[in-house]
Order: C-alpha cells, then structure tokens, then sequence
C-alpha cells in the first residue's frame, strides 16, 4: 500500500453559493487522513483547474447544486486533459438528475455522489481509487 | 403578575416529585431525547416550567405586544395565511405561463425564482453564466424580460415577493417600470424584495459587493420606498438559508434577528426616524422537521422582535413591534430516494408553520430535490396547504397553542438562548464585525457537520435514507431545462441592445458610477436606467467599479 498522502481538491464552480455539502465533505475527508484544499464559491473552471495543477492533488471534487453540472463538469476534465493533468480524478456530487449520470461519466467523471450519501462511501472510493492509481503509477 | 397560585404551585411540585420518583425507574427508549438541533427535550412540562409565567406580559392578546400570539387580532379568521408558490425557470415566457398555472389553481401571491447569473449580477450572455441560464430560476437581463414575466398579471391585484438580494434595488426598479406601463401607481404596488445581503455573507453566498457598500445600496432603498412605495415590504430578513446551510433552529432564530438589528441600525444611523420604515420589514423563516421546536421558534421571533424595537429601538408605533414572516417548507429535509415520503414531511412542516403563525407559506413540492418542480408535483404542494386550510381545522382559533406548558416553556427557551447568541454578537461589536470575523459562519458549518455525524452514527435518522431505505431509488419524472434556453435567451437579451439607444445607455452608466461614489441615494438613477433597457449586469459593473467584489474567505 502506498504511503503517500491523498491530496483532494473541493471545488465550488459556477455561481451557486450552497456550500453545506462541501463544506461537511472537505471536513470527513481531512478527518479520515486525506490533504485537503477547499477553494472557496464561484469558481470558474479555469480557475479550479489552476489550482488542482499547482496543487499536485490526486483527486478533484466538484460540488454543484446549481444544475449548470452539465457544462461545468465536462469542461473541467476538458481543461485537465489539456493541461497533462488527465490523471486527476474528477468526482461530482450535488443535485444531480440521474438522466445526466452517463452524459457525466462519458465526461469524465469517475463518481457521483447523490445527496443523502454517506461521506464513509466517499472516503472509500477516493482511497481505493488512488491505490490503484498509485500503483499503475508505481508511487 | 403570575397565572399560578403559589400555593397550588408547591402543592403541584410535591405531587410531580412523587411522579418524578415513580417513572426514574422506569425504562426509557433511549438515554435522551433531542430535536433535530440536539436541543435536549424535558420528559413533561408542567404549571413548575412556567411559575412566573405572565400572560399580558408574555402573551398579549392576539394584535396586541409583544405579539407572541400572532401579528393580527383575528389571524386566519379574518383572512387565511397567503399561498405563496416561489416558482421561476426557463425564459420569462417559461415562467410567465407557469404564474398563469399557479393563480388558476387558487394561489394567491407570486413569487419569483431568478436564475443564478441574475442574482449574482451577470447577463446571460457573460461567460460566468454558461451553463446556467434559467435552470434554477428565471433569466432576467432587462425590463424587457420583467415586462413578460407579468404578461397578463395585473401588479395592482397580486403581490409579488422577489428572492433577490445585491440587485435588489434593481429588479424593484424593473417592476416599478412595469407596475407603471400598466398604468399601476407605485403607492398601489405591494410585495416584498428578500434584499437581505447580511445572511448572503452568513449562509446562501449569492453576493457582489463587500458588505458596507451593500448596506449602502439596501439602506437607500429602504428611504426610498418609504417615500414612494409605501406598501412595498423593502427587505426580507431570511433565517431560511441560515437553517439550510445547516443550523440549528435557535441559531436561525438569533442570527435572522441579529441581522435585523444590524439593518435597524443602519437606517436608524441614517437619521431615518424607526416608526417611518420599520413597519415594512418582513421575515423569512424555515420551517424544518421538528414540529413543536417550530412552533416555539415561530413564536419566540415575533415576542423577541417585539421587545428589540421597543426596549432596544424605542419604536412607537404597534406596527414597528410586528414581526410579519413568509415560512417555508425545509428544502434540505427532502430525500432523494423514496421521493413520495418527501409530501408527508412537507405536510408537517407546513402545519408546524401554520400553528406558528405565518403570514405567507411555501410548501416544496415532493421533487424538489431532484430538480425543479414539475406542474403535477406542484401542484400536490398547493393542496397540502388548502387541505390545512379548508378540512383540517386548525385555522379556526388563534394560536391553538398558546398555553400549553411545553409549547410555552420551550418559546421561553429558545428566546433566551437566542438572546444569548445577539448578546455574544453585540460583545463583538454588532453583526457585520461578527460577519467579518466568521463567527455565525463558523457556528453553522458546525452545527452542519454535527448534523451529518449523527446521521452516520445513526444517532438522528432519515426515514428511506438511513433507515427504512430497503427499495431501491424510485424514479420519477422531473423538469428538464435543456440547453436551448441559454441560446434562446442570449438572442432575446441581444435584440434589446439592438434596439436601445446606445448613447443613452453610456450616459446612464457614467451617471450610475458617479452616484455610487457619492452620497445621494441610487435608487431614482437606477429607476431611470432600467426605463432605457440598461442591462442588470451593466448597473451591478458600474458599482464593481465602485464598491469592488467580496470574495469568500473559503475556509472549512
């Protein structure tokens, strides 16, 4: 198992100020062990970007309630691919209808995670699948 | 003067003890019993909790100070709560046939969702607003899109309540210039602009200017009104996004009225006598799952107010001590999985909000957490609200409450420990230096993690989230806004440019800049721009210019 410190990116992109879910989530993700840079509301996707290069994280989450999921999501992995940055993990969570999961993923996104969900499942999933991206990158 | 006599008093409190004695040994459920704010509950309330309990002192007759009882002698007697849908998506021709659906099914007051580039003072033709054009609320750009948003709707027979905050001032404007084309006087004009920036910093984020300039722009709109528009409800002090971004009830309680005496304050420094604007000052509260914790809520607000502007403000006028809310229902209660569970909590919620008094509701509409509302789910949120009106009964006595000793005991409660909070904020110099220091922040996105930690410990539950959630996600339909409505719209928004008198706009925009670097009041400039189609995000660029933008501290 790799000993290196998971990195997170909590991102707020677009205009929507509902910040209770990241918030609540960037907090169960420093208290299971991981490094996590939260930045702040209304960021454009550039900027979130930007920031998970100079960053160095392993893992973006992009929080949206907003409905503007359908634009912002697929332009972030856009920029990253760009970028170099294609290995950088990009999960979504927020009010997200399930008639746009597969457009996401198709996107890019590697999770989605519906309000209601238990920040243990988003622990899980990050760490498994940074261990896996560690290893195929012999970290 | 105590309702109690003190010797039937000791004779009660022996005769509890001796109860007391009896149900220690008795085993219980669980080791304690909290609401959903971890307030810890008592296990009976009795004539003890309210020994110095005086009924005109505390209660009043319904009307009458401090208001506990309700704000009206006769309450929903004399005239039932309005029904209020907040309703908006789409293009204004989207959400202008969605308003003629609303009033044709009995609802009584409009009340208009704008999309996020609008609240956040951005046309839809801005970079920042691609992918958001009217999915959660209407596009507004120009008076243009305002005057087909009220299409058909007569402004002098429907009130209209407006959730928008930095560009209060301007959609007011906008509506003005409309009430106006439709030959509606503005003193015949009534609804509300929420225009609360206070809680934007604390709890929904939707902000542009820094937070003294803001007060600026809300304090000349309150004196303009106050001249001009004088049944208009200039601001709207919200505890709704406060409770939605995670607090607990008496933190949405305290810090809703701590923002009230800090906008109090502002107008008072302005020289503004307090009987001439604090009647048109309305509220805004949630209404979450804890029934009876609601109701004290509701009913601790209005005596707390009450006595704020008499003691603290020394306002005279009865009117200036009423504290008039619009409820609505929790948003952030509703479950995704098992979406039809979402009416009963609705339903609750709503009777919880009617026992507390209010004197407008919105009831969510079961798939709100999904998207927004189609018509049918809609449509079941409006009748959750006429069946408590027409077949439940409890429209028929005033505060059917009142008197109950845990009802009353637990108003007490929750008004002492929200004075606590106001005392901690007044220590720190009033509610913007407690804003600028993240205080009230920092106690929600705590009590918010609290929150999701029960959850997960099942120390609170869900019903078909946590527990109960066997049967797998149930699907149903939802409104889509597609992405045609961004290209719909940016063409609209680009005919008015067209059509506008681009010399003008220039002279309307120098003017705006000039005047938000003085004194004067802004409110008659930005009147005049809007009647020339200047843009919304063309006003809120000029105060950029002038005011600079708040950025979020961004701390966890």
């Amino acid at each position: 198992m790799s000993t290196r410190r998971i990195r997170v990116l909590v991102a707020k992109p677009g205009l929507d100020g509902h910040d209770r879910g990241a918030k609540v989530v960037a907090r169960a993700l420093r208290d299971a062990g991981f490094e996590v840079i939260y930045t702040g509301l209304h960021q454009t996707p550039e900027m979130i970007v930007n920031t998970a290069i100079q960053e160095d994280v392993d893992v973006v989450g992009l929080s949206m309630m907003s409905g503007a999921h359908r634009f912002l999501l697929p332009k972030v992995t856009e920029l990253l691919r760009q970028k170099g940055a294609g290995d950088i993990i990009v999960l979504g969570g927020g009010i997200i209808p399930d008639s746009d999961i597969p457009m996401l993923k198709e996107a890019g996104a590697a999770a989605l995670f519906p309000p209601g969900t238990d920040t243990g499942d988003i622990v899980t999933f990050i760490r498994e699948a940074c261990e896996k991206k560690f290893e195929a990158a012999g970290v | 003067m105590s309702l109690f006599d003190k010797k039937a008093l000791e004779e009660q409190k022996r005769n509890l003890d001796e109860w007391e004695k009896k149900v220690a040994g008795m085993p219980e459920r669980r080791e304690s019993f909290s609401t959903i704010s971890s307030a810890e509950m008592q296990r009976l309330a009795t004539p003890q909790d309210l020994a110095d309990f005086d009924y005109e002192k505390d209660l009043g007759n319904p009307g009458e100070y401090p208001f506990t009882r309700g704000v009206h002698p006769t309450m929903y007697r004399g005239k039932v709560w309005t029904m209020r849908q907040f309703a908006g998506f789409g293009t204004p021709e989207d959400t202008n046939k969605r308003y003629h659906f609303l009033l044709a099914n009995g609802q009584t007051g409009l009340s208009v969702a704008f999309h996020y580039p609008t609240l956040m003072g951005y046309d839809s033709d801005s970079e920042r607003s691609r992918g958001e054009v009217g999915k959660c609320g209407v596009a507004v750009d120009s008076l243009r899109d305002m005057e087909v948003i009220f299409n058909g709707i007569p402004l002098d027979r429907v009130s209209t309540s407006m959730t928008i905050n930095p560009p209060a001032s301007i959609l007011l404007a906008m509506y003005l210039v409309v009430a106006e084309k439709q030959g509606v006087s503005w003193d015949k004009v009534t609804g509300t602009t929420q225009n609360d920036i206070l809680k934007e910093y604390i709890a929904q984020k939707s902000w542009i200017y820094p937070p003294r300039p803001s007060m600026r722009l809300i304090t000349d709109m309150i004196e303009f009104c106050s001249k001009h528009v004088p049944k208009w409800n200039t601001i709207s002090i919200s505890g709704y996004h406060i409770r939605e971004a995670g607090s607990t009830a008496v933190q949405e309680l305290a810090f809703t009225l701590a923002d009230g005496i800090g906008y109090v304050q502002a107008c008072v420094d302005r020289g503004m006598n307090i009987d001439d604007f604090a009647g048109r000052l309305s509220f805004f509260f949630n209404s979450h799952n804890d029934f009876f914790e609601e109701i004290a809520k509701f009913r601790a607000a209005r005596r707390m107010w009450a006595r704020i502007m008499r003691e603290r403000f020394g306002a005279k006028n009865p009117r200036s001590c009423m504290l008039r809310f619009h409820t609505q229902t929790a948003g952030c209660s509703l479950t995704a999985p098992q979406p039809y569970n979402n009416v009963v909590r609705t339903a609750v919620q709503a009777l919880a909000a009617v026992l507390g008094g209010t004197q407008s509701l919105h009831t969510n509409s079961l798939d709100e957490t999904l998207a927004l509302p189609t018509e049918d789910s809609v449509r079941i949120a409006l009748r959750t609200q006429q069946i408590l009106e027409e077949e439940s009964g409890v429209a028929n006595t005033i505060d059917p409450l009142g008197g109950s000793y845990f009802i009353e005991a637990l108003t007490n409660r929750m008004e002492r420990e929200a004075f606590d909070y106001i005392k901690r904020i007044d220590d720190m110099g009033g509610i913007i230096p407690a804003i600028e220091r993240g205080f009230p922040q920092k106690e929600i996105s705590d009590a918010a993690f609290r929150y999701q930690r029960q959850l997960e410990k099942h120390e609170k539950e869900v019903v078909g989230v946590t527990k109960y959630n066997a049967e797998s996600r149930l699907d149903i339909p939802t409104l889509y806004i597609s992405d045609e409505t961004e290209r719909n719209q940016k063409a609209s928004l680009a005919e008015v440019k067209n059509k506008r008198d681009p010399e003008k706009v220039r002279q309307h925009i120098e003017t705006l800049e000039k005047v938000a670097a003085g004194y004067e009041n802004t409110m008659p400039y930005i009147v005049d721009a809007v009647r020339d189609y200047v843009t919304l995000q063309e006003i809120c660029d000029a105060f950029r210019r002038v005011f600079g933008e708040y950025r979020d501290p961004a701390y966890i």
